[in-house]
């Protein structure tokens, strides 16, 4: 047996090299033209990212301690049990033992882990503490993950009254679905939207969801908050560095869950108030007049563009599937009282249908007309921005 | 392999050990399996169903490897890819791992107890019949409007509630397979307490039966859990319940609680019998007795106890409390300590021990390194900071893989080398035995080492496309992978289908100098009814006398 065994052992040197060569080669040929993406991961990274956060410096500390600590004890254990394996066999002539039994021994492999054990658990402590303390923040933010992008709401702090929602960029996830995606150092970060925050600031995150679960994670920063529908958590962090940082979502959440990536431009305190003053411009500009009247086609293309909200579950063509309730010849949205389908909307009827408070009157307006004039609903009815705004508490 | 495919040549084997048998004679053809009621019968169906279960969802696992192999979607969309990582984990977890363990239970604890068979011989085959129609409704959900449940294998609220009716398959074949699972546990523990032999004490008993007692408890503490989730999914999903969805008032966290309730344990119970089998092996081969069989038996039990509280350091990113943080952190780390006691007592076994290095202790020793890294990266995820970093993604599927490929798996080849002998009569190709080692060993490395780095460099699980700073190490886990996936068919036609077909050496009735336990008391393969009067043992309960 060992014979043959001898004889295989050029051949699997031979193999062993092909597998390496094989490997390097394509890996080679892969890493062609993508480079380190600043604030986000670098090719063939193999440790954390560069902290950008005390706390996520903290956890590369602690990370570097363990992986010292663990090695260490590894190396130990199993030096004593290869040394073992080369020295007590039977082919060198090893006669067994016959001890199989100690007390002493076993208390003290017991005692001496669990010291260790509390040695690492102490540091570990600390950076608990710390991350968990969301007090004093100089700025709130407000993450909501819908399927399959992020919401911002700044809450509190200069900026105070910002709203807009990031998207990954349509050509990337395009790219992605074509198979052959060109080269490129963003791929799946890029986003329209940005999330903007000023530099060495305390910055408090607020998460909470509109559909399931997400995760809203900045590797950089060392957060990652689950964000989950029905409540809120919160988690903080202070950039000490400008720049742009990227993370991604991190809890399944569908389809699309690769594709909801989170970017967040780290500003100096001069240009994030020239931001946030050019952006609430921006915002006002694109902001409808809530006591414009609409005229009905008008009011029907927009909400034709709003309705990709509602396909996801009520389908294109407005069948709705299984227990999602048919749109097209729903009584609720042929009936003349525009109240019950506005309430509907703005509330939700749980279990199934969400509450869609955040869009705009208008947008909300916009895509009951739409629902009330498409398919078979040809019932010429119209609402008005007005309508959604009185309704609304 | 005469015990077991050949319905005649139990007969010999029975003369030979002197017993007669025709007074109960048992069916035969298809007959026998259908209405199996034999310990040894049942459990070569429960182990060749898992190996079917465990190629599912191989090839499954392949088609994920495959889609990875570089960025963009080149072969399945991200929904199917979504069906793909839960029906891996589904099937890998009930449908491969959990059956394997019982089958090993059903073959192994009478043998090893001397008792004549499992105690209730028609729930056993009731037990294992179960798990055909779930694990028929579990494949062929794949091919249900909307495709299989894509919501991971964890299963959280409220993602289940977009499922389709695929959905409601799958519970409904999670139930089944918990019930048989109970089934299962409620055999093994009546069995090894009330059919022991006489002179075989508690504290007497192999190390196998110890570890599947605790994993038996385990299983009957921690299935209806499971069970009462899913069946709240099921009533959030149907009957108008909001128990977990937020729309309702419900708390989709508290689904997290009491999955994780059933979850952790669950780990401990794909282990525990896994390091059972070890301490059989590692004395056979170092041809001394196991190193502290007291301690083992306790820190057995200090982890399958300290397993109930530790469920939420899978939950640290739903931002718990610190309180909570702190107190699920310090109680994973002491897991910490009676794992690493077992490990020390391996290894002082081997301690000027007389080795030799056969398949199956190849596959022990490769356990314990192997799992050991695993154990480690454990440890370093157990500390909430570290955890916030790389929860989610794929350094916990490194991570965990480590645990159940290099763990679970491990031992249970190093079982059925060591076992097969006994269960076939013949002996395995060494030469065969040992290339599987191997080429397991390296083509697993070289699958999951490289996703500490991906974990660490943060790229998040469960994603059917990634950045392209992560493509090199994808491409080297895919390679692997679909090694290690070839070692595995390697596995099943060239090692167990010849032993199975009785080709190769007769096997003696003691293939292993050093392994001592009643299961080498009867003759290989051992015959279809053994230990029909309770044997009588010597002061150690390892042979028989007289």
């Amino acid at each position: 047996m060992m014979k043959t065994m001898n004889s295989l052992r050029p051949a699997w040197h031979k193999a062993g090299q092909l597998c390496l060569a094989l490997c390097v080669s394509l890996g080679s040929s892969a890493a062609f033209a993508v480079n380190d993406l600043k604030g986000g991961p670098a090719v063939n990274q193999i440790n954390l990212h560069p902290p950008v956060t005390q706390i996520a410096a903290d956890q590369q500390w602690l990370h570097s301690f363990m992986l010292i600590i663990c090695t260490v004890i590894f190396l130990g254990v199993f030096g004593v049990m290869f040394y073992s394996i080369f020295k007590h066999r039977k082919s060198k002539g090893a006669k067994s033992a016959n001890f199989h039994e100690s007390t002493t021994v076993e208390i003290i492999w017991t005692i001496v882990p669990f010291v260790i054990v509390i040695g690492m658990a102490l540091p570990a402590t600390k950076v608990v503490v710390a991350m968990k303390d969301t007090s004093a923040a100089d700025l709130t933010i407000k993450a909501t993950g819908y399927q399959w992008k992020w919401g911002y709401d700044y809450l509190k702090g200069e900026g105070e009254g910002l709203a807009f929602i990031s998207t990954l960029d349509a050509a990337q996830r395009e790219a992605s679905d074509s198979g052959k995606p060109a080269p490129m150092d963003d791929y799946l970060l890029k986003v329209d939207n940005p999330l903007v925050v000023p530099v060495d600031k305390k910055i408090r995150i607020i998460t909470t969801a509109n559909d399931v679960i997400h995760a809203f994670m900045v590797p950089a920063f060392g957060i990652k908050q689950d964000a989950i529908p029905g409540f809120v958590r919160d988690t903080w962090f202070r950039a000490t560095k400008t720049g742009d940082f990227y993370g991604q979502c991190a809890e399944l959440c569908g389809k699309e869950h690769a594709y909801m990536p989170i970017h967040v431009k780290v500003l100096s305190a001069a240009d994030y108030t020239a931001w946030t003053e050019a952006k609430k411009k921006e915002l006002a500009a694109k902001a409808d007049d809530p006591n414009k009247v609409w005229a009905l086609p008008d009011l029907i293309a927009r909400g034709e563009k709003v309705y990709s909200n509602c396909a996801a579950c009520h389908q294109a063509n407005g069948k709705g599937a299984g227990p999602i309730k048919a749109l097209d010849g729903s009584p609720v949205v042929l009936d003349a009282d525009h109240a019950k389908q506005i309430n509907t909307v703005l509330n939700g009827i749980p279990p199934g249908m969400p509450s869609w408070k955040q869009l705009s009157d208008t947008d909300l307006a916009a895509v009951i007309t739409y629902t009330k004039n498409a398919w078979s609903n040809k019932t010429g009815q119209l609402v008005q921005p007005k309508e959604v705004a009185a309704l609304r508490k | 392999m005469s015990a077991v495919l050949d319905p005649h040549g139990h007969v010999a084997g029975d003369h030979a050990h002197g017993h007669d048998d025709h007074a109960h004679d048992h069916p035969h053809g298809w007959r026998r399996w259908m209405f199996a009621t034999n310990h040894k019968d049942i459990g070569t169906l429960y182990l060749l169903f898992s190996f079917t279960m465990l190629m599912i969802g191989g090839v499954l696992a392949l088609l994920i490897r495959a889609e990875l192999f570089q960025p963009g979607l080149q072969i399945v969309n991200p929904q199917l890819f979504n069906q793909l990582t839960t029906m891996h984990g589904l099937i890998m977890v009930f449908g491969a791992i959990m059956p394997a363990f019982v089958g090993f239970a059903n073959w192994m604890v009478p043998l090893q107890i001397g008792a004549s068979d499992m105690a209730f011989a028609r729930m056993n085959n009731f037990s294992f019949w179960l798990m055909i129609p779930a694990a028929i409704m579990l494949v062929a959900s794949f091919f249900m409007p909307g495709g299989a449940p894509a919501a991971g294998w964890t299963l959280y609220a409220p993602l289940t509630l977009q499922m389709g009716p695929s959905m409601d398959a799958g519970i409904f074949a999670m139930h089944i397979l918990g019930a048989s699972s109970i089934m299962g546990s409620i055999n093994i523990i009546v069995t090894i307490l009330n059919m022991r032999a006489p002179g075989m004490t508690l504290m007497k008993m192999p190390m196998f039966c110890w570890t599947w007692l605790i994993t038996a408890y385990l299983l009957i503490a921690v299935m209806p859990v499971l069970a009462g989730a899913i069946t709240m999914t099921l009533t959030d999903r149907h009957f108008g319940t909001s128990f977990f969805n937020p729309a309702g008032g419900g708390d989709p966290i508290m689904y997290q609680h009491i999955f994780w309730f059933f979850g952790h344990p669950e780990v401990y119970i794909m282990i525990l019998p896994a390091f059972g089998i070890i301490s059989h092996v590692v004395p056979a081969f170092a041809r001394k007795r196991l190193f502290g069989y007291t301690s083992m038996v306790y820190a057995t039990a200090s982890i399958a106890i300290l397993s109930f509280i530790v469920w939420a350091h899978h939950m640290y990113a739903t931002g718990m409390p610190v309180t909570g943080q702190l107190f699920f952190m310090y109680a994973t780390m002491l897991i910490s300590v009676p794992t690493g006691v077992k490990v020390f007592n391996w290894i002082a076994t081997m301690w000027r021990g007389s080795m030799t290095f056969e398949t199956p202790m190849l596959f022990a020793v490769g356990f314990i390194f192997v799992f050991t890294m695993g154990g480690f990266t454990g440890l370093i995820l157990s500390m909430a900071p570290i955890d916030i970093q790389l929860q989610d993604t794929y350094y916990v599927v490194a991570h965990f893989h480590y645990v159940l490929v290099a763990g679970s798996l491990y031992a249970m080849f190093s079982g059925v080398y060591y076992w097969m002998p006994k269960w076939t009569g013949v002996m395995y190709s060494e030469a065969r035995g040992k290339f599987h080692f191997w080429g397991s060993l390296i083509t697993f490395n070289v699958t999951f080492f490289p996703m500490h780095f991906l974990g660490l460099a943060g790229m998040p699980r469960r994603y059917a496309d990634y950045p392209m700073q992560f493509a090199n190490f994808n491409e080297i886990a895919t390679i692997g992978a679909f090694g290690f996936g070839l070692m595995q068919v390697y596995f099943f036609l060239f090692v167990v289908l010849p032993c199975m077909r009785g080709k190769g050496e007769p096997a003696p009735q003691r293939p292993w100098d050093g392994a001592e336990g009643l299961e080498w008391e009867v003759p290989s393969p051992a015959p279809f009814h053994t230990f029909e009067n309770p044997p009588k043992l010597n002061a150690a309960a390892t042979k028989i006398v007289g």
